[in-house]
């Protein structure tokens, strides 16, 4: 008998399959994965000290560049998380409140578009690709056209929004909500009932409810292990305990069960799209706080007082009482959170977020060994990771 | 549940170790002693009336220029209660602390990662290496005393 040992392979980061810059070291005995060691890093522009050194205004923009897939929802936990330190979380235009909703739910649809594209990419379904990016093209020109950004919009602001919509979006929206359900029976036609895609997914990367509870696993990763936990009905924000919608729970873990939790949350999604344009009344989408926020752009041109205000707000911002505050939302990946530290100063003093994907991509190891190396690309897919939030 | 039960309970199972607690925007703060904070984290994590099974996040502060220097934040969630609750525990320059990888899990790459950026050495950490940074760097970029700009050393690339 010839004497064995297993091979070191090294996965990464430039492999498209890693969904950006993860680097794996795989540990394999033949084709099964005995070890799983990630290094990360590799996308590392240190966010977290560049917003220690920015004013609170400032340091919005670099919370998009994090989970560049879910931009606007990363701008809205930031605000939140802002809006809680400066105490006037109650006082937002409830018009913002409505929006910020509905482009989150948007922005969420589009992520999670764009999860299902490279996952069956990936497993080697390549019609999906063009499928889902028939419609995430479409969110992102109605997000484009209200944002002016596709990618970054830093479009929620501290006390409400930059901006308000125009009447082309609400119609626009109205016909893709209308459109969209029928969209996602047809990703599960193609799919769900697929006996090549069921067989390279069920039964892969079964993670339990202890250990995603000991990970502080979150989002649909751990729903798909049957633990109800989202921070939109656990602890509300923006008025979403107003909103009609289910959470999505599967039973096994799997690959296949994370499927089809998310491809149940973009349906929920769209329902609430749905409700919030049903509810959007006239009002301001901004907050008037003299120290906060900037005011109308018509003061601004036409009053000296205005001009000053917002000079003084862009230029130097405004000091945040001294104090330490923690507030989360539920990201398309799984709970954002933002710990902003504040010593009574312009800057945050310590600026922290807690990145679900990092958190969740711990995981990856116990979900992988034993597997096949195909199998890893699966549940990498699966975790939905995006290495601009795992490395800051 | 009340904050108030949540500190008796820490209150009479720790007595001193226990240092303050404050509520600051509804949100509750409870600062304890870094030499406990394996047994106060397992308690919390045990006990059938709090439950805080989730450890959500784990963070550190640098307060340069105060004694202790740095602060280590546990955010921690309670899925039965739906409750969040933060313990801090101040940890002075190159004084180790306990990890609290064997009653979370999810602490293994947040120690690390705090290790990496702001030097704070977690005694009896199964695998304490750098995370985000490369092996070889010098220094830990969260630190205030670490310039925003510039090189503090000379890159030493693998």
């Amino acid at each position: 008998m010839a004497e064995t040992k297993n091979m070191i392979v090294n996965m990464g980061p430039q492999h498209p399959a890693t969904h950006g810059v993860l680097r794996l070291v795989l540990e394999l005995d033949g084709e099964t994965v005995v070890d799983v060691i990630p290094h990360l890093g590799h996308l590392h522009r240190g966010i977290e000290k560049l917003a220690e050194h920015k004013t609170y205004h400032q340091a919005l923009t670099l919370t998009d560049r994090m989970d560049y897939t879910g931009a606007l929802i990363n701008n809205l936990g930031y605000c939140l998380a802002v809006e809680k330190l400066l105490d006037i979380e109650g006082e937002i235009p409830d018009r913002a409140n409505v929006l910020r909703v509905c482009l989150s739910e948007l922005q969420r649809i589009a992520g999670h578009l764009l999860w299902l594209a490279t996952h069956a990419l990936d497993i080697g379904a390549m019609t999906m690709l063009f499928y889902c990016f028939r419609e995430r093209e479409i969110i992102h020109d109605l997000l484009e056209e209200v944002t002016g950004a596709r990618l970054t919009p830093s479009f929620i602001r501290v006390g409400g929004l930059a901006d308000d919509i125009n009447d082309k979006f609400i119609t626009k929206t109205t016909d893709f909500i209308k459109k969209f359900p029928s969209r996602v029976d047809e990703y599960e036609l193609m799919l769900t009932h697929n006996p090549i895609w069921r067989k390279r997914i069920n039964g892969i990367g079964i993670i339990s409810q202890e250990d995603c509870i000991s990970y502080a696993i979150t989002g649909p990763v751990l729903r798909a292990a049957g633990v109800s936990y989202d921070i939109r009905k656990a602890q509300p924000y923006s008025g979403y305990e107003s909103y009609d919608f289910e959470i999505p729970t599967g039973t096994t873990g799997d690959v296949y069960d994370r499927y089809t939790v998310r491809l149940t949350e973009m349906r929920q999604s769209t329902r609430i799209v749905e409700q919030a344009l049903d509810r959007l009344a006239d009002g301001p989408v901004m907050l008037d706080d003299f120290r906060y926020t900037p005011p109308p752009k018509e003061d601004v041109y036409n009053s000296i007082e205005g001009l000053i205000r917002h000079f003084k707000l862009m230029s130097a911002g405004y000091k945040a009482p001294e104090g330490e505050v923690y507030m989360s939302v539920e990201g398309t990946k799984g709970e954002l959170g933002y710990y902003l530290v504040s010593d009574g100063s312009e800057n945050p003093y310590r600026f922290r977020v807690r990145p679900p994907c990092f958190i969740n991509l711990q995981a990856l190891k116990d979900m992988s060994v034993g597997h096949m190396v195909a199998d890893v690309i699966a549940v990498i897919g699966s975790l939905d990771i995006v290495l601009g939030e795992i490395d800051r | 549940m009340e904050f108030s039960v949540i500190v008796e309970s820490l209150k009479s199972k720790f007595g001193e170790a226990i240092t303050a607690t404050e509520t600051f925007r509804g949100q509750d703060i409870v600062t304890v002693d870094k030499e406990s904070i394996v047994q106060i984290t397992t308690f919390l994590r045990d006990d059938e009336e709090l439950l805080f099974d989730m450890l959500i996040d784990l963070t550190a502060v640098d307060y340069m220029g105060r004694t202790p220097r740095f602060t280590v934040v546990y955010t921690l969630y309670s899925l039965k209660n739906n409750r969040r609750l933060r313990l801090k525990a101040p940890v002075a320059q190159d004084v180790k602390i306990s990890t609290v990888e064997q009653v979370w899990k999810a602490a293994n790459w947040l120690e690390r990662e705090v290790y990496d950026l702001f030097g704070i050495e977690f005694d009896g950490h199964s695998d304490l290496r750098r995370i985000l940074l490369w092996d070889g760097y010098e220094g830990h970029p969260l630190r205030k005393d670490f310039p925003l700009t510039g090189r503090p050393q000379t890159a030493v690339y693998r």
